[in-house]
């Protein structure tokens, strides 16, 4: 396989993932929005989900005052924005007409019927009513995606750059959405102790990681704590958008395709350590060294990670 | 204006009975209700945009990628007309790889006075790096597209040979599977010649001009410029069915004289490329020093003799137009046969007495650019009108040397659906040829349609669309 198929295949997966993250950031921040509050002004709703994004500077230089409409646009529309799902859903098309020879026809047509349909999308109608349905259409285009390639791709080195693109993206992201807003999960922040003024940033932040619901299966007293909540998006392998299972995966995968290969690379040893790490860890030494701390230092593997696989594979 | 002028009608004789190669198909379309073809059609536009079959248009930057229309009625071809045509390109592409290795070694065409030595030393086509090289098989021309068009019951002409990188045989293959989808039930009435084996051929002959014949495992791959070309769906769907890597310039390097591709192990060494990039874009440091497109050594390695380049680098020359007036000498020169195939009558605006005569019947006759391609550039005499020729007249006489000149030729038509329902519109053909141990002629080819009333221009470029040829077995 040419080094630049294997980059194509990773940066589709990433870029399909972070259209689908694009899409609930926005979908949480409108639906914040709308709930009477909460200490936060509305606005502060949208600076959130560009702050998460890492586009809240790029925001203010292009466009200026942080307003609904001007955010939905800009996280939808922008093609400067390299995280609006335009971009994601364009950039994760072009990898695969890129690599059109080395996925299923299932796979192509599952992409490039999303990304026409959402070419004739005209802006001015993705109204703030409009905005949630049309934001569970582009999830629903991802899991297609995703089921298209779990169901059709053959289990080869290719399926197996898909998936470390597939969970780099989603552990980078869960990382993101913790970090933005760190300080609501710091179990001593909570003064009274039931909770209630954080109860909407953790609902939010749950909701951005599709978690709210099996938060409280995982957690048989049901309770929002800081505690369970940062634990069940870090540590519990059984969320499959907390980093442990995204490294989970990545470390199974990262093996399959040292079996693949016959060699063992750099790369390889890396998400075993990291892996391993997050298997070991314990909530609350992780709050004792400092989350925030930890965040960053999980963001910055992250990275390292992806950087050693595309030096290893030859990725163009 | 136009429409008065006669012209042969391939489906219906001077009677308006359909001819006998037609007539399944005449009375099959006069069987379906009026909507039929609409449905299919729109049917037809659905898994042609879903598969992703498109091609780019340059300087549409809202739609870069669009559908090449596709009209559902086939065209036929008999098996006695498919033999005469198939003859007539055998022939033609022989010649033209004789003349290919000739000028690029003695030179004896000239030398026999038969083509002036400046049309082809100063031609821009014209490689001196060829100079003595010997590839494969001393074949220069792999893949042809001959470019036909019919006047007459009997009567083709050859428009242009296309013997640098021809484009348009995955639409071949792809408006057969889509026929195949829409109406199964004509390809039991019709013994239609399958075209589906092209890719199969293609790579027998690209592994038959492999360098190291020894090699049980040939390692061939595609050279595109990348995803924005307007081929690109193409270079795709062609590398998908031959099996082989789909590459672009930066996949490759050479190394001590060889061409490796960079893969997720180890490098791989690469012997036959098949590229669909043009001659300058090859290699930075023997062509165009400014292309990211290719591969720096490419040319090296290849004049080493360890991979072959097809179509070889040099081959421009022999579709180059100001060579097409000479082609039938050079039929003759080769193969000492008279041409199957007619040329059109060409007059060379460099030349003064055909720019004198090309001035004073710019309304009845086409001019186009010597190095132009895909339509543009051109000036259509009877369907211009009177200020485009005027400022036609002036673009010419500033640079005749440019131009060359043909008369305007009545092309046929083949039955189409347009809104009214089924109308006669002008078609050409390109039938595709292999050559390597052997001459491959696909049976049928890209028939283009020009979809206005009227109109002469068949390429996608200018709004024309394309149909399914069938040649018809015995």
């Amino acid at each position: 396989m040419l080094g630049r198929t294997a980059s194509s295949l990773f940066w589709m997966s990433r870029y399909q993932e972070r259209a689908q993250n694009t899409a609930r950031l926005l979908e949480v921040a409108y639906r914040s929005a709308m709930v009477p509050n909460s200490g936060q002004s509305e606005r502060d709703e949208w600076r959130f989900a560009l702050a998460t994004a890492g586009v809240d500077y790029a925001y203010t230089e292009k466009v200026g005052d942080i307003t609904a409409r001007g955010v939905i646009n800009y996280m939808i529309f922008d093609k400067d924005n390299p995280s609006s799902v335009r971009v994601c859903l364009e950039t994760a098309r072009n990898n695969a007409r890129a690599v059109r020879t080395g996925i299923t026809s299932e796979l192509w047509e599952a992409l490039n019927t999303t990304w026409i349909e959402f070419a004739d999308v005209n802006p001015q109608s993705i109204t703030q009513e409009r905005l949630p349905d049309f934001l569970a259409w582009v999830s629903q285009r991802s899991h297609l995606f995703r089921g298209a390639l779990l169901n059709t791709m053959l289990r080869d080195d290719g399926y197996y750059f898909s998936q470390l693109g597939n969970f780099v993206e989603r552990a980078d992201n869960t990382a993101r959405v913790l970090n933005a807003q760190y300080w609501v999960l710091l179990p001593d922040n909570d003064v009274i102790g039931d909770g209630s003024m954080e109860r909407s940033q953790w609902t939010g932040i749950l909701r951005t990681l599709s978690g709210l619901r099996s938060y409280r299966f995982a957690y048989p007293d049901a309770k929002l704590k800081a505690f369970n909540i940062a634990e069940f998006l870090i540590l519990r392998k059984e969320m499959p958008r907390s980093l442990a299972h995204c490294y989970d995966w990545i470390d199974d995968t990262a093996e399959d395709l040292q079996q693949f290969y016959n060699e063992r690379k750099p790369s390889i040893d890396l998400a075993a350590a990291l892996s391993k790490e997050l298997h070991e860890a314990e909530m609350r030494d992780i709050y004792q060294s400092g989350l925030h701390d930890f965040l960053l230092d999980f963001i910055r593997k992250n990275n390292a990670f992806a950087h050693q696989l595309s030096l290893d594979y030859n990725f163009a | 204006m136009t429409e008065e002028r006669s012209f042969f009608n391939e489906m219906l004789d001077d009677a308006g009975n359909p001819r006998s190669s037609y007539a399944k198909l005449a009375q099959w379309l006069e069987d379906k209700p009026p909507n039929f073809l609409k449905r299919k059609s729109r049917e037809a536009e659905t898994i042609f945009r879903r598969l992703g079959i498109t091609f780019a248009v340059y300087g549409a930057e809202e739609a870069t990628e669009r559908l090449i229309p596709f009209d559902p009625i086939p065209r036929v071809i008999s098996p006695g007309e498919w033999r005469r045509l198939s003859a007539g390109i055998d022939q033609r592409v022989r010649a033209l790889n004789a003349f290919l290795h000739d000028i690029y070694h003695r030179q004896e065409i000239i030398r026999a006075g038969r083509i002036p030595a400046d049309l082809i030393l100063q031609n821009e086509a014209f490689l001196p790096e060829m100079v003595g090289h010997d590839p494969a098989r001393k074949v220069y021309a792999h893949i042809i597209g001959t470019d036909l068009v019919r006047v007459s019951e009997n009567e083709f002409y050859v428009l242009e040979d296309n013997t640098r990188t021809p484009s348009g045989v995955s639409y071949m293959m792809e408006n057969r599977e889509t026929m195949m989808r829409l109406f199964p039930e004509l390809f039991q009435t019709h013994r239609v010649a399958p075209v589906d084996r092209y890719p199969e051929l293609l790579r027998q002959t690209l592994e038959s001009v492999s360098p190291n014949q020894a090699k049980s495992d040939q390692t061939v791959v595609l050279l595109t410029p990348g995803i924005y070309n307007s081929a690109y769906f193409e270079h795709a769907f062609l590398a998908d069915s031959m099996g082989i890597e789909l590459v672009e310039g930066r996949d490759l390097f050479v190394d001590n004289g060889k061409v490796f591709m960079r893969t997720t192990r180890d490098p791989k060494q690469v012997d036959v490329i098949y590229r669909r990039i043009d001659d300058a874009f090859l290699d930075p440091l023997t062509f165009n020093a400014g292309s990211m497109l290719g591969v720096p050594g490419l040319f090296d390695a290849y004049r080493a003799g360890n991979v072959t380049i097809c179509n070889a680098p040099g081959t421009g020359i022999a579709d180059d137009k100001a060579i097409y007036a000479y082609v039938p000498d050079i039929i003759e020169f080769y193969t000492g046969q008279k041409p199957i195939l007619n040329n059109v009558p060409t007059w060379n605006c460099s030349n003064e007495d055909d720019l004198a005569y090309v001035l004073d019947n710019l309304e009845d006759i086409v001019v186009k650019e010597v190095h132009g391609s895909g339509g543009y550039g051109m000036l259509i005499g009877p369907t211009a009108s009177k200020r485009q020729i005027a400022d036609f007249r002036k673009v010419l006489m500033a640079n005749p040397t440019n131009y060359i000149a043909q008369p305007t030729l009545a092309l046929s038509a083949c039955p189409t659906h347009v809104a009214s329902g089924v109308a006669p519109r002008h078609v050409d053909l390109r039938p595709f040829v292999l050559i390597g141990d052997q001459v491959r002629i696909t049976p049928g080819g890209l028939t283009r349609v020009a979809l206005k009333r009227g109109s002469l221009v068949v390429n996608s470029s200018q709004g024309g669309g394309t149909k399914d040829t069938w040649v018809l077995e015995d």
